[in-house]
C-alpha cells in the first residue's frame, strides 16, 4: 500500500529522494558525532588533546583518564549513589503509579471523576519551585536521598497512560479471578501486573532515565557534596572545571582534560546501553496510552 | 409487550425492596475497600507534593518567616508582586524568556515538522530506521551531559566548534561567555536534543493519512511536492495545532536545567529567565516569599496561555486539546 505512493515519480522527485537520503543521514551523523568525539577523547593522551582539536580516533591509546576517575573515591561514591537511588527510586515510583492507576481504571469507583480532574489539573498548574522546596524541607527530607525520589514519584502523564492501559484489558480476566475468591489487591498483583509487563517496563525505563538524569533535585535538595549524584559531579568537572572534587592521587598530575571526557562517557554509557530496550518499547507504550477512555 | 414489561417492573418492585440510602453507602465502601486502599498512597503523594505546594504558594502574599511557618506568617497582600513588576528585573526576564520561547517556536517547532515529513518521504526503510534510531538518542541524555558536550565543543581555543566557526569567519569569539551567543547556543542545544524525539508524534499522524488520497492525486498528475503540500500537510494540521497549543502553555517554562547550566557571570544579562531567577532569589538568597510570587505569576500566565491558545484553536475550527 505504502509503495503505491512512490510509483509515480518525476525526475525531480528522484533527485529529491537522493537529496533526502543524504540530508537525513547527515542529521543522524550530527546526532552521533559528539559521542564519538568524546569517546575518542577519553582514550587519548593529554598531549594529543592539547594539540589536536578534533579527532574520532586517538593516535595513542591511554587509559589514564579512566584510571584517575575510577580510583577517585568521590567519583565512585557518586556512581554507587546514583545507581542505588535510581534502582530503588524506580521501583518505588512504578509501584506508586501502578497502584494508583488500577483503582482509577475502574469506571464504577465512586469519586473517580473528581480524582482524575484533580490529577489533570496538576499538569497545567503547580505550586512552583520554592513551595515544593519548602514542603520537602518541612517534611525533613532535605539532605536525604528520598528528596530525589518522592517529590516526583508519580508522573501524571504516565499515571493516565497506565490507567488507560488497565482499562482496555478484558474484564473477564478480573471476573474469573473474583470467582476464584481473589480480592482486588490479589487480582492486581497476580493477574493485572503480569499482563502489563511491557507497559510497566516502558515506564520503569522512563522513570529510571528521569532519576539518573535529574540535576535539579540534587541541586535543590542536597547541600552536602559527599552526597552528590553523578550529574552533580559531572557538572562540577566539566562546567565549573573544578577538578579538586576528583580527589585524584596527589603524587601524579591528573589528566585534567581527559577526565572531563571520561566522566561524560561514564555518565552517558548506561543510557546508551539501555537505549535498545527503551527504543523497543517507547513507541508501543506511547501508542497504547493514546486509546481514549 | 408494554403490559408485560410493566408487570415485570411491578413484580421486581415487590420482590426487591428499595435500598435505604445509608446502607447503600456502606455497601459501596466495603465493596471498594481494597481499591481505596490501593489509591491511598497515590492520594497522599498528590496531597503532599502537588497540592501541598499549591497551598504553600500563599506565601507569595505573606512575609514568610521559616520560624513562624506558612500559616502564621504575616499577610502582606500584593507587596511582592508590586515590587517585582516595579523592578528592572521584570522587563529583562520577560524579554529573555519570550525571545527564547519565540526562537524555539519559529525555528525548532517547524524544523521538527520538516524532519518528520522528510522521514515520511524516505523510501529506503533501512535508512529510515537507522536515522530514527540515531536522532532519538539525544532526548534521553541529561542536560548536564548536553551542557558538558557544549563546553567541550566550544571550549576557548581548543574546542573543535570554537576553532571551526572562528576560522571560517575570521573572528575570535568566546561562545560560552559572549552574551550575543547565549541564545543561538540554547536554540542549538534544544534542536540537537529534542528535534528527533519531537518527530515521533508527527510520524504517527503521518502514518494515519489515508493512502487512497495519494493514489487519487497521482492519477490527477500531482508531483511529490504537490502531494506533500495538498495532502500531507492538511492531514497533519490537527496534530500541529494540538502541539502548538501545548507549546503555548510552555512559553514561560524555559528549561531550568538547561539555562542554569549555561548561565555564567558574563552572560547573566541575557541568560536570566523566570525559572532561574526564582532559584537564585529563593534558594541562593533566601527571599522565599518574593521568589514564590515570581513563580506564581509565571504559573498563572502559563494557565492563561494554554486555555487562551486552546480557545483560539477552537475558534479557527481546529480541534483543541480540551
Amino acid at each position: 500500500m505504502a509503495r503505491e505512493r512512490y510509483r509515480f515519480n518525476t525526475p525531480a522527485g528522484r533527485v529529491f529522494d537522493v537529496v533526502n537520503v543524504v540530508l537525513l543521514s547527515l542529521l543522524g551523523i550530527v546526532a552521533l558525532l559528539p559521542f564519538v568525539f568524546v569517546a575518542a577523547g577519553s582514550f587519548a593522551t593529554e598531549s594529543e588533546l592539547a594539540t589536536r582539536s578534533f579527532f574520532l580516533w586517538p593516535e595513542t591509546f591511554s587509559l589514564r583518564a579512566y584510571e584517575s576517575i575510577l580510583t577517585s573515591p568521590a567519583f565512585l561514591r557518586a556512581m554507587v549513589t546514583t545507581i542505588l537511588v535510581t534502582a530503588v527510586g524506580t521501583v518505588i515510583q512504578l509501584l506508586l503509579t501502578a497502584s494508583m492507576a488500577y483503582p482509577l481504571s475502574k469506571a464504577n469507583l465512586p469519586g473517580r471523576r473528581i480524582m482524575l480532574s484533580l490529577i489533570v489539573f496538576t499538569m497545567v498548574f503547580s505550586g512552583g519551585m520554592i513551595p515544593t522546596f519548602l514542603m520537602v524541607k518541612d517534611l525533613g527530607l532535605l539532605n536525604t536521598y528520598w528528596a530525589l525520589v518522592l517529590p516526583m514519584a508519580i508522573n501524571p502523564f504516565s499515571l493516565i497512560i497506565i490507567k488507560n492501559f488497565f482499562q482496555q484489558l478484558p474484564n473477564e480476566l478480573e471476573e474469573s479471578a473474583k470467582i476464584d475468591g481473589a480480592n482486588e489487591l490479589q487480582t492486581l498483583w497476580s493477574v493485572i501486573l503480569p499482563l502489563s509487563k511491557p507497559v510497566l517496563a516502558t515506564f520503569a525505563l522512563f522513570y529510571a532515565v528521569g532519576i539518573w538524569n535529574d540535576f535539579m533535585s540534587p541541586l535543590l535538595y542536597l547541600n552536602d557534596n559527599s552526597m552528590w549524584t553523578l550529574q552533580m559531579f559531572l557538572r562540577q568537572v566539566t562546567v565549573a572545571t573544578d577538578l579538586s572534587i576528583v580527589e585524584a592521587d596527589p603524587s601524579q598530575l591528573p589528566p585534567a582534560q581527559g577526565i572531563k571526557f571520561a566522566v561524560i562517557v561514564v555518565a552517558t554509557l548506561p543510557i546508551l546501553l539501555f537505549y535498545p530496550f527503551l527504543q523497543k518499547h517507547f513507541a508501543k507504550g506511547m501508542l497504547i496510552g493514546s486509546v481514549k477512555g | 409487550m408494554v403490559v408485560l414489561d410493566r408487570s415485570v417492573a411491578a413484580t421486581e418492585a415487590l420482590v426487591v425492596p428499595p435500598r435505604k440510602r445509608r446502607k447503600g453507602v456502606r455497601v459501596h465502601f466495603t465493596q471498594f475497600k481494597w481499591l481505596y486502599l490501593l489509591l491511598l498512597p497515590g492520594i497522599i503523594y498528590f496531597a503532599l507534593f502537588r497540592y501541598g505546594p499549591m497551598y504553600g504558594a500563599i506565601i507569595a502574599f505573606k512575609d514568610y518567616v521559616p520560624f513562624l511557618g506558612i500559616a502564621d506568617s504575616q499577610w502582606v497582600g500584593f507587596q511582592h508582586f508590586d515590587a517585582f513588576f516595579a523592578s528592572p528585573d521584570f522587563t529583562r526576564l520577560l524579554a529573555n524568556t519570550l525571545i527564547l520561547a519565540l526562537l524555539s517556536l519559529l525555528i525548532a517547532f517547524p524544523l521538527t515538522i520538516v524532519v518528520a515529513i522528510l522521514l515520511n518521504e524516505l523510501r529506503v526503510t533501512l535508512v529510515k530506521r537507522s536515522v530514527q534510531t540515531l536522532i532519538y538518542i539525544p532526548h534521553f541524555l541529561s542536560w548536564t551531559v548536553v551542557a558538558s558536550l557544549t563546553y567541550l565543543l566550544f571550549a576557548l581555543d581548543v574546542g573543535p566548534l570554537f576553532q571551526l566557526i572562528n576560522n571560517v569567519f575570521g573572528t575570535n569569539v568566546d561562545f560560552l561567555t559572549d552574551p550575543a551567543w547565549f541564545r543561538p547556543i540554547i536554540v542549538l542545544q534544544d534542536i540537537w536534543k529534542n528535534t528527533g524525539w519531537g518527530t515521533i508524534i508527527f510520524l504517527a499522524a503521518l502514518a494515519s493519512v489515508d493512502q487512497e488520497q495519494y493514489e487519487a492525486a497521482i492519477i490527477d498528475g500531482a508531483g511529490r511536492f504537490q502531494r506533500v503540500w495538498h495532502i500531507t500537510l492538511p492531514s497533519i494540521m490537527p496534530t500541529v495545532v494540538v502541539m502548538l497549543v501545548l507549546q503555548m502553555g510552555q512559553v514561560l517554562n524555559t528549561g531550568f536545567e538547561q539555562i542554569y547550566l549555561m548561565t555564567n557571570s558574563l552572560n547573566r544579562q541575557v541568560a536570566d529567565v523566570f525559572d532561574t531567577y526564582v532559584y537564585f532569589m529563593g534558594i541562593t538568597q533566601g527571599s522565599y516569599s518574593y521568589s514564590t510570587a515570581v513563580g506564581l505569576f509565571k504559573a498563572l500566565v502559563g494557565v492563561v496561555l494554554i486555555f487562551g491558545a486552546n480557545w483560539i484553536a477552537r475558534r479557527f475550527n481546529q480541534t483543541g486539546i480540551f
